[in-house]
């Protein structure tokens, strides 16, 4: 929304005078203030790795991020609304992200951009990988690919504008930063024999009582029921039958099934029809 | 005078064998042939190592030491060994010679009075093997932070997610069988830590390692007895977030006043194990990850991996080597990725420079013309994953669909070979010349970069500098002409060279190697024409997860940043599943850094930006 379309605002049953229509516009406090939050997002200027490179590939000239008042980077996590997570995480440089989130003014989002930040990615295996932000620091939307291309991006980014449109004045819970009050640090992990993320510290110190103890320590107990993730006959594909009991929801997948035939019908009579 | 009539043979352009023979004349002891299956080159006593390589580089030419890396053959000979290979600028392939040690208490000389430019690899060496290297003035952790439990490329070392040795792994292929990695750690994270691990005496001493023994704090008394501005030293941190950096660099900087007096190199901040994923990986897997080295160069950084497991391949049986319109269709996603490479250096130059976001803009358009073209070939834009071990996936698509504006903004269907050859022939030497023209005499971009920077010759040689940053010394170093690959040898064209070694050099020499990849794309379009139809893959799809031999190699091939090298060992039943027993990657980036220190010595503070975008580095194969 480049201008302010005052019809568009409007929408409260409240009647305008003939006279005023066009020039007066009555609507709730939460969508002005929302609608101006949206429109200027200003993302940190922050790379990590490869995903950096597409995120700056959206901010030139074919993509534009400036449609969506996102085209001022700020060096500074002082200045930035959003931080745009465009890469490997890695445990060295977990530190200084946190630490720059903490710097971050409220209202504050994470965008969590590619396999990589959302989860470890290819590299989750890695000894110096932590696998996904949202291990250290909270995140609003997720952007998968790898890298996600400009277009996935820009559909994050709207996401995200989705969000704040949603939020309201009206609820402290979603605007905690008027109501509760800024939220807390998030704790600045500490790189010692391998990174530790202050609030386990009960956890490893259990752990390292166990090992002293001779106990065994570091690995969890097995789940009894392995996740199931493919479902083939013997007969499908000449593979073994998994003997697990299958962890899936029958009702729940006739439902998929149903709304994904449903899908599939819209699409068809859509290309029908044009 | 007899000597002199029969011409002596001057021993410093004697071919490898020859040189290998007079290092065995001369140290009949310590240098012995490595005759192990599949390898070669010579292996040295450790304890005479130092005196060879003098021998090596001062006799014998080899003044260039290109790669130094670890080796860990734990179960298969019980020790480590170091491996370097060393060239001569004046061309012709590698001496490669090896230091062994035992895995207890190992150690091996170091090198670094001979080639500086092993100062970084010892580093890293040290960091994930655990190798000491007796003589080096600094050997800390390079990429890991100081204080990290073990050196993890060591074989008997696991990590925290560790699950087999080999991929694909048994639990998860063919039953489908996955826990996921968080579940078994009882932390559900990444993290694993000693059983003597003690919580009370937690420090985090990766900072205050840093900066001890950089001599910070004043001398007093000698700020009274000068008559000069009395300043304080000052430490800056540039980095690891910072807008210059590209990436997660970060340089720790002294300052006297606003003069640089020294440079501290950190990284390590995108280590994201790439060698160690790339053991457990089965030979073609790795092929992909080879994309997030270099992400701006993907293609080219597949072709060098490629020429190295083709070597292997090349001494089993049943090899076909790539097809001539493998080979071509090779050439044309290198020249082009190098036209990327250098649009986007040059672009975030001069965003280095100040001139912030608008020559990058310019320089990005036309970048994306030509990732269309990449993403209808290959199906991605960044991460082709294109190539294979004896040619290429896929043949060029008859048509593509792209939004480019070649002639208006429409989302328009070319005919391929139309589009790239108005790509070749009139978009990219038109954009070429436009930046030429806007910056070459632009008055600011000169007075930022000439004479800022200055990296002689012998300096750069010695550094193990490589690509424009060699190129814009004085060297004409170039792996296409040096070490002739894929079908370089049939194709005309010039290695760029300029001689000041400053920065605007290093920016001349980027468009004159575009001016040169244009000129190579122009003959590679009509040997495309004329293989039309051809096969662009050797052999069947069986190739695709190749058998290789016992045995090393290194493929190396001239990348955008400079020589990209890939050593692999492959130590695999050749029956049973493959993976390479040791996957070095040889990154340009790293190792040109380690000449940064050096140019910015005496700079001023806001040159450092614009050296360190000179060198043109990117972080995924810095810290790989
Ligand atoms: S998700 Fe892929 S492209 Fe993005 S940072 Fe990770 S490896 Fe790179």
């Amino acid at each position: 929304m480049s201008s302010l379309d005052l019809r568009q605002l409007h929408d409260t049953e409240f009647p305008i005078p003939d006279e005023m229509q066009g020039n007066l516009a009555i609507t709730s406090l939460s969508k002005v203030y929302n609608w101006s939050r949206r429109s200027s997002v200003w993302p940190m200027l922050f790379g990590l790795a490869c995903c950096a490179i597409e995120m700056i590939a959206t901010a030139a000239a074919r993509y534009d991020t400036a449609r969506f008042g996102m085209e001022v980077m700020r060096a500074s996590p002082r200045q930035s609304d959003l931080m745009i997570v465009s890469g490997t995480v890695t445990k060295k440089m977990v530190v200084p992200i946190v630490r720059l989130y903490n710097q971050m003014p409220e209202p504050k989002y994470v965008l969590a951009m590619g396999a990589c930040a959302s989860g470890g990615g290819p590299f989750k295996e890695g000894y110096n990988v932590v696998s996904g932000i949202d291990q250290y620091v909270p995140v609003d939307v997720y952007v998968p690919g790898c890298p996600p291309t400009p277009q996935a991006l820009i559909n994050g980014l709207i996401a995200l504008q989705k969000k704040i449109d949603g939020q309201s004045l009206a609820n402290m819970d979603d605007v905690p930063w008027y109501g509760v009050g800024p939220s807390d640090p998030v704790p600045i992990p500490i790189l010692g024999p391998d990174i530790i993320d202050p609030r386990q510290m009960g956890l490893i110190r259990q752990q390292a009582m166990a090992a002293a103890a001779g106990q065994p320590y570091g690995l969890r107990e097995l789940p009894t029921v392995p996740m199931k993730i493919v479902s083939k006959t013997a007969s499908a594909a000449g593979m073994v039958e998994v003997d697990a009991i299958s962890v899936v929801d029958e009702a729940a997948e006739a439902d998929r099934k149903a709304r994904r035939q449903d899908a599939v019908a819209r699409k068809r009579a859509f290309l029908a029809k044009s | 005078m007899t000597d002199q009539m029969i011409a002596p043979v001057r021993p410093e352009t004697v071919d490898i064998d020859a040189a290998i023979g007079i290092l065995k004349e001369r140290f009949p002891d310590a240098v012995k042939d490595d005759t192990r299956e599949g390898y070669g080159g010579v292996i040295v006593e450790r304890g005479q190592l130092v005196e060879i390589a003098t021998v090596m580089r001062d006799e014998l030419g080899f003044d260039y030491l290109s790669s130094a890396t670890a080796v860990d053959y734990l179960g298969i000979e019980d020790s480590m060994e170091m491996v370097y290979h060393a060239y001569r600028t004046t061309g012709g392939s590698p001496l490669v010679f090896k230091a062994q040690t035992p895995r207890e208490n190992s150690s091996v000389p170091s090198l670094i009075d001979i080639w500086p430019g092993v100062d970084f690899q010892e580093r890293e060496a040290y960091d994930l093997y655990g190798i000491a290297f007796p003589g080096h003035p600094n050997q800390k952790r390079i990429l890991m932070w100081e204080g990290f439990n073990g050196h993890p490329m060591r074989k008997d070392w696991k990590e925290a997610y560790y699950e087999e040795e080999h991929k694909p792994f048994d639990s998860r292929w063919p039953k489908g069988m996955v826990r996921r990695a968080e579940e078994l750690n009882v932390y559900g994270k990444n993290v694993e830590y000693p059983a003597d691990f003690d919580l009370s005496r937690l420090s985090d001493d990766t900072e205050s390692s840093l900066y001890a023994g950089m001599g910070l704090g004043v001398n007093v008394e000698a700020l009274d007895n000068t008559d000069e501005l009395k300043t304080d030293r000052l430490v800056v941190n540039l980095g690891p977030h910072h807008p210059s950096t590209h990436g997660v660099f970060r340089m720790v900087v002294t300052l006297n006043g606003e003069t640089i007096e020294t440079l501290e190199p950190v990284m390590g901040y995108l280590h994201r194990n790439h060698e160690q994923i790339g053991e457990r990986n089965a030979w073609l897997y790795n092929m992909a990850f080879t994309d997030r080295l270099d992400y701006i160069c993907s293609m080219s950084n597949n072709l060098g991996y490629a020429l190295a497991v083709e070597q292997l391949m090349s001494r089993g049986m049943r090899y076909t080597p790539p097809t001539y319109r493998a080979e071509v269709i090779r050439v044309l996603m290198v020249e082009l990725t190098r036209i990327v490479n250098h649009l986007w250096a040059i672009g975030f130059l001069l965003n280095d420079l100040g001139a912030f976001f608008t020559p990058a803009l310019y320089a990005i358009a036309e970048r994306e013309k030509i990732l269309d073209f990449f993403e209808a070939t290959a199906g991605s834009r960044l991460m082709c994953n294109y190539m294979r071990f004896g040619g290429v996936f896929k043949d060029l698509p008859e048509r593509i669909h792209s939004t480019a504006s070649l002639l208006n903004d429409k989302v328009r269907d070319f005919d391929t070979m139309q589009y790239i050859t108005e790509l070749i022939t009139e978009a990219l030497p038109r954009a070429v010349d436009e930046l030429d023209r806007f910056l070459t005499d632009s008055e600011i971009v000169k007075t930022r970069t000439i004479g800022v920077g200055y990296l002689p010759a012998e300096t750069a040689i010695a550094y193990s500098a490589a690509g424009p940053l060699l190129r814009g010394s004085g060297v004409a170093y170039d792996v296409r002409r040096a070490e002739p690959y894929s079908i370089y040898p049939e194709l005309d064209f010039d290695v760029a060279v300029r001689y000041n070694g400053d920065i605007y050099d290093r920016y001349l020499i980027r468009i004159d190697e575009m001016r040169e990849s244009l000129r190579i794309l122009k003959q590679i379009l009509p040997r495309l024409e004329h293989t039309k139809g051809e096969s662009f893959f050797a052999g069947n799809k069986a190739v695709y997860m190749p058998r290789v031999a016992l045995g090393e190699a290194y493929g190396r091939v001239e990348n955008p940043k400079g020589e990209l090298g890939y050593y692999v060992v492959s130590q695999g039943d050749p029956k049973g599943p493959q993976n390479p027993w040791r996957y070095h990657v040889r990154a340009p980036s790293f190792i040109n850094l380690t000449a940064l220190g050096q140019m910015c010595k005496g700079q001023k503070v806001a040159d450092v930006v614009a050296i360190l975008g000179s060198i043109d580095i990117v972080l995924g194969e810095t810290d790989r």
